[in-house]
């Protein structure tokens, strides 16, 4: 099993250094010049040399990658183009707050999913059936800013109920007066993994429910709550690599839910560093949120080989 | 279902609660997408100096705001008096006002300003901002020189005689030396700054809200801010605002989308609308890369563009442009051209350069999706290509970012790798007089603003004139008359002038909008 762990983590190596390439070459690529951050348009083009200059903008990109992975290597994302401040400190301000989000998201979707996709595959055919997965097939279909502008409507400004924007006042706490700023956004972030979850749980748990292992296990009399373990045991594993999967999709891929609902995390820290050219912030908050898609693999693979040790002879 | 009342009720009493302790605290939602830089050297264009510029600082020249019928003008600030050398007309002299303290409770003096000038231009000073000072040299590039003359006079010298130097230089707020050198670098000044504008920073959340605090030790008595706080939230998304202006969250919002001022006022919300130098156009290229080098052609999209219908779209938050300056302004002139929507006429200027029916003019354009004073460029963009489209003119738009269309503007047409194009659309700020300097010389050319390359003799002439006179009513003249010209030779196709739209929850009682890109924020109050 150790040698399993160790291989996984070798392999993440590559993966990593992979990752920081295509990241740094993609800012890069895109069009568009990170001096309009900090300059005025009507700038003499002297000046802006001079600033490139300053930045270190004007050295060859393999240069300024192998100084940039010097830095990351340290600890060091550099420091924002257009604040001044040092990457890092705000990733990490900004990553709390999406993980906050992120991960009541995944508690919503992927609570409601498991309990929807097993009531579809219990009892597959019916109308409840049907109904979990219209509901499903409305989550992965429906567009997050769509249904975040309407939640805002309903609930915010015609009910007044919950906030419409921000993550609340100073740093996040878990009390109400921060929660009511979180049920909007994690909600409308939670419709694509409860579409996912319930058709993955369905699928996977009335396929295991017609083995015949389970018609032998009916057959010796094992009541439904025993022989409701041996499924799940057998669903586990694909399930989880599912969650595994929507948690990094959800860490990285709210950037639309953020910016609709001023939710002040990594999605909007990139959305704004994106339309101002901030190449260390990009550069810094892509690395960050692959890194973390690439341990959450390397974690659900463990969780994986533990709850089903033929993975890892496999 | 009792229970669910129970807890409307209970959400209510918070909302309640809320609103009980934000009393006298005025909420704004900025369009930016990141707080403006606190430190006295705002980014995020004119909006940063709005709300993260005077509200905590002041400069030599402040803009005035109380006479709101006409566009705003300077006003004495931490100078209380300047005029040019009579012997030499490259010095200004300020007469710096006395007793005024800085947030920290320095008081400020003449050295205080020159080692603020040091922070801009001395790059040998211990202090030189080389992250963002030369973000600045639009407004401090023309100071060759400055220095103490005496305890209450500072002397600012230009390379060559320049009237209009006080416009730029309004923009240089002045900070506090006591409370840099008590913090040592500018990162960290930027989270406790310390200028002399009404309003202090109490605290700043990154990337969420500027807090500030009414300054009672004001030096201008009748311009100590009325409400307690002022917070400043960056919403970049235009419904993002909006509801968060419905739902109570916030008491003002910048720019609200054209299509919800509608609903907004019928939920008794003002949308406030002013004019204001601004104007959406096409920039077009004047060189050899483009068929808009035939002045027939300019004018026939300037006549064949239909402004007015264009309004109802934009639903009463800009009106037609005729010219860089309004109709209104006295810097309009009186240009022979006066761009009325004719087809016909532009239907045969077209004809006469060689286009019609059998072969449209295909045409280039570049559009930003968004940006500072780009008002809704999408939407715009749309209706001057199927008003031009009547006309027999094809328009294809290359739709960039904000971010990417600033680089094209700083990339002279015909060089460097940029695609070929005939235009840019975009909308600008007329803030002061020196926009006109950078967009329509030679002299600016040669520097690299003037994308257009509009280069017209005459222009050049009268615009060099104006900049070293010194009669502010010979200059405006001199301006006018070089105005004209550009509009005859239709240097650009003038599309709308916006009206500066925002909208106040009606708590907000005693606002004014002055016509300029930069507000007072001390008269008004939020009511309970």
């Amino acid at each position: 099993m150790l040698k399993y762990i160790l291989r996984r983590i070798a392999y993440a190596i590559p993966i990593a250094l992979s990752v920081s390439v295509v990241c740094f070459m993609l800012v890069h690529i895109a069009p568009g010049d990170p001096i309009d951050a900090i300059v005025p348009p009507d700038t003499p083009k002297d000046v802006v040399e001079q600033v490139r200059k300053d930045y270190g903008l004007d050295k060859p990109l393999p240069i300024q990658y192998a100084v940039w992975l010097g830095h990351v290597l340290q600890g060091d994302l550099g420091r924002s183009i257009a604040t001044r401040r040092p990457v890092a400190g705000d990733l990490i301000l900004a990553a709390r707050k999406t993980f906050v989000l992120a991960l009541t998201a995944a508690m919503f979707g992927f609570a409601i999913g498991i309990f929807l996709g097993s009531l579809a595959a219990f009892f597959k055919g019916t109308w409840i059936d049907r109904l979990a997965v219209s509901f499903a097939v409305g989550g992965v279909s429906v567009p997050h800013y769509w249904l975040g502008m309407v939640m805002v409507i309903f609930f915010s400004v015609l009910m007044n109920v919950f906030p419409a924007m921000g993550a609340g006042p100073g740093d996040w706490q878990w009390d109400w007066q921060h929660i009511q700023y979180l049920i909007l956004p994690a909600l409308t972030l939670s419709c694509t993994p409860i579409g996912l979850l319930t058709r993955t749980v369905r699928g996977i748990v009335s396929e295991i429910l017609n083995q015949d292992f389970v018609t032998t296990l009916r057959g010796k009399g094992l009541r439904n709550r025993t022989m409701m373990l041996h499924v799940v045991k057998n669903a586990a594993p694909t399930i989880l690599a599912v969650m595994g999967l929507q948690l990094g999709y959800l860490m990285g891929g709210s950037i639309l839910v953020e910016t609709i609902f001023s939710w002040p995390g990594t999605g909007s820290m990139l959305n704004a560093a994106i339309f101002r050219r901030d190449i260390p912030v990009i550069q810094g908050a892509t690395l960050v949120l692959a890194m973390f898609f690439v341990m959450l693999n390397l974690i659900v693979d463990i969780m994986q080989t533990m709850i089903d040790p033929r993975i890892v002879r496999k | 279902m009792r229970m669910k009342l129970s807890y409307l009720l209970g959400a209510f009493a918070i909302s309640g609660c809320i609103s009980a302790a934000q009393a006298q605290t005025l909420r704004v939602a900025m369009t930016t997408s990141d707080l403006p830089l606190t430190g006295g050297i705002p980014d995020n264009g004119s909006e940063g100096g709005r709300f993260a510029g005077y509200p905590i600082f002041d400069g030599l020249a402040n803009w005035d705001f109380t006479k709101t019928d006409a566009a705003a003008d300077l006003t004495p600030g931490l100078a209380t008096e300047w005029k040019v050398d009579p012997n030499d007309k490259t010095i200004w002299i300020f007469t710096i006002r006395q007793g005024v303290k800085f947030h920290d409770g320095s008081t400020m003096t003449v050295d205080d300003i020159v080692w603020n000038f040091d922070r801009h231009l001395k790059e040998s000073a211990p202090h030189f901002d080389t992250a963002q000072a030369r973000s600045y040299r639009t407004y401090t590039g023309q100071v060759v020189k400055y220095w103490k003359i005496d305890d209450t006079h500072l002397a600012l010298q230009t390379a060559q005689p320049f009237s209009v130097l006080p416009y730029l230089i309004s923009r240089v707020f002045i900070v506090s030396p006591t409370q840099y050198k008590k913090i040592g670098n500018w990162l960290d000044f930027q989270m406790q700054p310390s200028g002399n504008g009404p309003f202090k920073v109490e605290k700043i959340n990154p990337r969420v809200s500027i807090d500030l605090a009414r300054n009672e030790e004001y030096w201008d008595k009748g311009r100590i801010p009325k409400v307690k706080k002022m917070i400043l939230m960056p919403i970049p998304d235009a419904n993002t605002r909006v509801a968060a202006l419905r739902s109570g969250q916030v008491d003002w919002i910048e720019y609200p989308a054209p299509d919800s001022n509608a609903s907004l006022k019928a939920a008794g919300f003002n949308v406030v609308v002013k004019p204001y130098p601004h104007v959406w156009v096409w920039q077009y290229n004047h060189t050899s890369d483009s068929v808009l080098q035939d002045k027939r052609l300019r004018l026939a999209l300037n006549y064949g563009l239909d402004r007015d219908s264009m309004m109802e779209l934009l639903a009463g938050t800009a009106k037609p442009s005729i010219g860089f300056y309004e109709k209104e302004s006295k810097f309009f002139g009186a240009p022979k051209e006066m761009f009325k929507y004719d087809p016909e006429k532009a239907k045969a200027l077209l004809k006469e350069a060689g286009y019609g029916p059998g072969k449209p003019l295909k045409l280039n354009v570049q559009l930003p999706t968004a940006g500072s004073g780009n008002m809704v460029p999408l939407q715009i963009g749309e209706f001057v290509q199927q008003s031009l489209r009547e006309i027999n003119v094809e328009v294809t738009h290359e739709v960039v970012d904000w971010g990417t269309m600033l680089t094209s503007l700083r990339q002279m047409p015909g060089k460097g790798a940029e695609p070929r194009r005939d235009a840019i659309a975009h909308g600008l700020p007329l803030g002061d007089v020196t926009n006109f300097y950078s967009q329509f010389t030679g002299m600016a050319n040669k520097l690299g603003s003037n994308w257009s390359t509009f280069i017209h003799p005459k222009v050049d002439e009268l615009a060099n004139k104006a900049f070293q006179t010194f009669d502010a009513a010979e200059r405006d003249k001199l301006i006018a008359e070089a105005h004209s010209v550009v509009v005859d030779e239709a240097a650009w196709l003038f599309v709308v002038h916006d009206l500066n739209p925002r909208a106040l929850s009606p708590k907000v009682v005693g606002f004014n909008q002055a016509q300029s890109w930069y507000q007072d924020f001390t008269q008004l109050t939020v009511k309970d």
